[in-house]
């Protein structure tokens, strides 16, 4: 992707979200709901495509910080109650960002020790830590426990859904294309190789992780908002499974595929939801998810390196 | 220390569950070098079986007996080793070239399909395992109790072990699967029919997972269309760790520590292993070559 006018497209982005916002009564509930619930995947699978497209280490633990972002900033504006005006967004905001930066520090605390693993050996620990934190917080009687947490005002709305949407999709874009950001690359195509090239492998990997991991955090207080109610059975691996297959379907390694297949994967449960309302195709409802992890392994045996990607090859986390 | 023994007991029991299903993790992994996600729903399918099969054995062979129960089990092997080859025939092999990752996805994808459609088939809500083996007086060994089920559990584990030793040490296609773990093209180009030895890799971890499935729900006599899902997780770490480890580690937190917890310790101790040990705590370190 050119790269060009990038900081006036995030800058079109962050005011389009904003005049969205304004109008976002005149439009339904639902439709409303859906929607943040793209803007919310999108940020998930892009961040997620930093760690496992560019720099090609494979992670199933992304809901896990989403969930430590989601309960954060849940916990954060309980605590202040309801507020109005500009005060409610600076309070939104920067339960937003502690959630993100929460999300990094446990992001940093699992990839410092387990990113010296490689492949499947990653998958599986990542996968252990999403389920640890999962556990941990149905213990935690602070946020309810199993019971959940119910969030007390949900601020989230157009602008800083898409808003965040729009800087996650800068940051990563402008990271990986930046001098720095070669060295993601560097990593995902040959550790080795670019070991010898001089570049700290370790730090490149730990700060995708926690880069993406704030995101993941960011993500999980807008979705906390939005949602207004977090249950820790929510957050198991089947969630982190789902971003993954956006980023799978995208294409490793190409934003705008990714944030077409998270529109994609959002929108169909809800079009399949629609479709089985109509007459002789109530079958849809039973057999949506059998149509779902089927279409996955065709997916995968049809065009394994995703259906927006043109690259005949694609170098993800192999070995 | 009877409360001690007691845990081992316990924890022995489920943990050689557990290190039958993990068995076919390696197995796989030894020769495709990948992770086998659909593993955990092959062992609820096995546990399924005999759900359904065990009242059609019940019409000519008295039940509950040992010799049922076992025509049971053998029965519901028999059927999950056919849908492991099935399974690899239609969505592994072809992609024996690509990528790992792929692979592991579409691991991800059969074991959603298996879930889902097991929901659909079978029904979401738990079932009640019938009882196909008889429950003698639990023995009471200076206060320790030991049901009949756990002996049959360890039993059982014991025997399919020494099977499997015996296949894989003893016959033919045990060495060819030995000759492709060690290095498949040269295998290959010494004439072992590599297809064929992988599907047989299938069928007999599918098989044992099958039985880690009836002697599951013979346990714990409640199944459903998930139950494979956290054992299929935790069998895994048991494969890198071993089984009796995870087992017995796991009851001790939960008998002492807290039930709560119990899920987490077996990813927990994984995690410890592996920042120690990457290659596992009796793998050996590999070097890579370039």
């Amino acid at each position: 992707m050119r790269f060009r006018h990038a900081k006036l497209l995030l800058l079109a982005a962050l005011g389009l979200s904003l005049l969205v916002s304004l109008f976002a009564n005149r439009i339904n509930p639902y439709a409303l709901f859906v929607l943040y619930n793209i803007g919310i995947n999108i940020i998930l699978a892009v961040s997620l495509n930093l760690i496992n497209g560019y720099t090609g280490q494979f992670s199933l633990g992304h809901a896990g910080f989403m969930a430590v972002g989601a309960y954060t900033a849940a916990v954060i504006t309980n605590q202040f109650g309801v507020l109005n005006g500009f005060e409610s967004g600076a309070l939104f905001f920067g339960a937003l960002l502690a959630g993100g930066l929460c999300a990094a520090v446990v992001g940093l605390l699992v990839g410092l020790p387990t990113l010296r693993l490689k492949g499947d050996y990653l998958a599986i620990v990542t996968l252990g830590f999403g389920e640890i934190i999962r556990v941990i917080f149905q213990n935690m009687n602070a946020v309810g426990a199993a019971r959940g947490l119910s969030v007390m005002h949900g601020y989230a709305n157009f602008f800083w859904v898409f808003g965040f949407a729009a800087v996650t999709i800068y940051v990563v874009t402008a990271l990986v294309h930046s001098t720095y950001g070669r060295g993601f690359i560097a990593v995902r195509d040959d550790e080795i190789a670019a070991e010898a090239m001089g570049i700290n492998t370790t730090k490149y990997k730990v700060a995708a992780f926690v880069i993406g991991a704030f995101f993941a955090g960011v993500a999980g207080g807008l979705y906390a908002h939005s949602i207004q109610f977090l249950t820790p059975s929510g957050f198991g691996f089947m969630l982190s499974i789902t971003f993954v297959v956006m980023v799978i379907l995208g294409g490793m390694g190409n934003t705008p595929g990714v944030i077409l297949a998270a529109v994609l994967l959002t929108l169909m449960p809800e079009g399949l939801r629609k479709l089985a309302g109509y007459p002789h195709l109530g079958w849809i409802g039973d057999t949506r998810m059998i149509i779902y992890s089927l279409m996955l392994i065709v997916l995968m045996l049809a065009r394994p390196q995703g259906l927006f990607s043109r690259r005949k090859k694609f170098k993800g986390a192999t070995s | 220390m009877t409360e001690f023994l007691q845990q081992l007991i316990n924890g022995l029991a489920f943990g050689s569950i557990l290190a039958l299903i993990a068995l076919g993790y390696t197995m796989v992994y030894g020769i495709l070098r990948f992770i086998n996600f659909a593993h955990g729903d092959v062992f609820m399918l096995g546990a399924f079986a005999g759900f359904y099969l065990a009242p059609k054995i019940a019409t000519f062979l008295p039940t509950p007996s040992i010799g049922s129960g076992l025509v049971v089990m053998f029965a519901a092997m028999l059927i999950c080793a056919v849908i492991g080859v099935v399974i690899e025939r239609f969505a592994y092999r072809p992609l024996r070239r690509s990528p790992k990752l792929t692979v592991l996805i579409t691991a991800i994808g059969v074991s959603l399909f298996l879930e889902y459609t097991g929901q659909f088939v079978f029904g979401a809500a738990p079932k009640r395992f019938p009882q196909i083996i008889p429950v003698y007086p639990i023995a009471h060994l200076g206060g320790l109790s030991v049901t009949s089920n756990q002996l049959i559990v360890l039993a059982v584990t014991g025997l399919l072990l020494v099977g499997l030793r015996f296949i894989v040490l003893k016959t033919k296609i045990g060495m060819a699967m030995r000759a492709l773990s060690f290095n498949p093209e040269a295998a290959a180009l010494m004439g072992v029919n590599t297809d064929i030895v992988i599907s047989f890799t299938f069928a007999l971890g599918s098989a044992l997972a099958a039985a880690a499935g009836i002697l599951f729900a013979v346990n714990y006599p409640a199944i459903d269309p998930l139950m494979g899902i956290l054992p299929g997780l935790k069998a895994f770490v048991a494969a890198v760790l071993g089984g009796l480890i995870i087992g017995t580690t796991e009851t001790f937190v939960s008998g002492y520590i807290s039930s709560t917890y119990r899920d987490a310790i077996a990813f927990a101790i994984l995690i410890l292993i592996l920042l120690i040990k990457p290659s596992g705590l009796l793998g050996k370190k590999e070097i890579e070559k370039v």
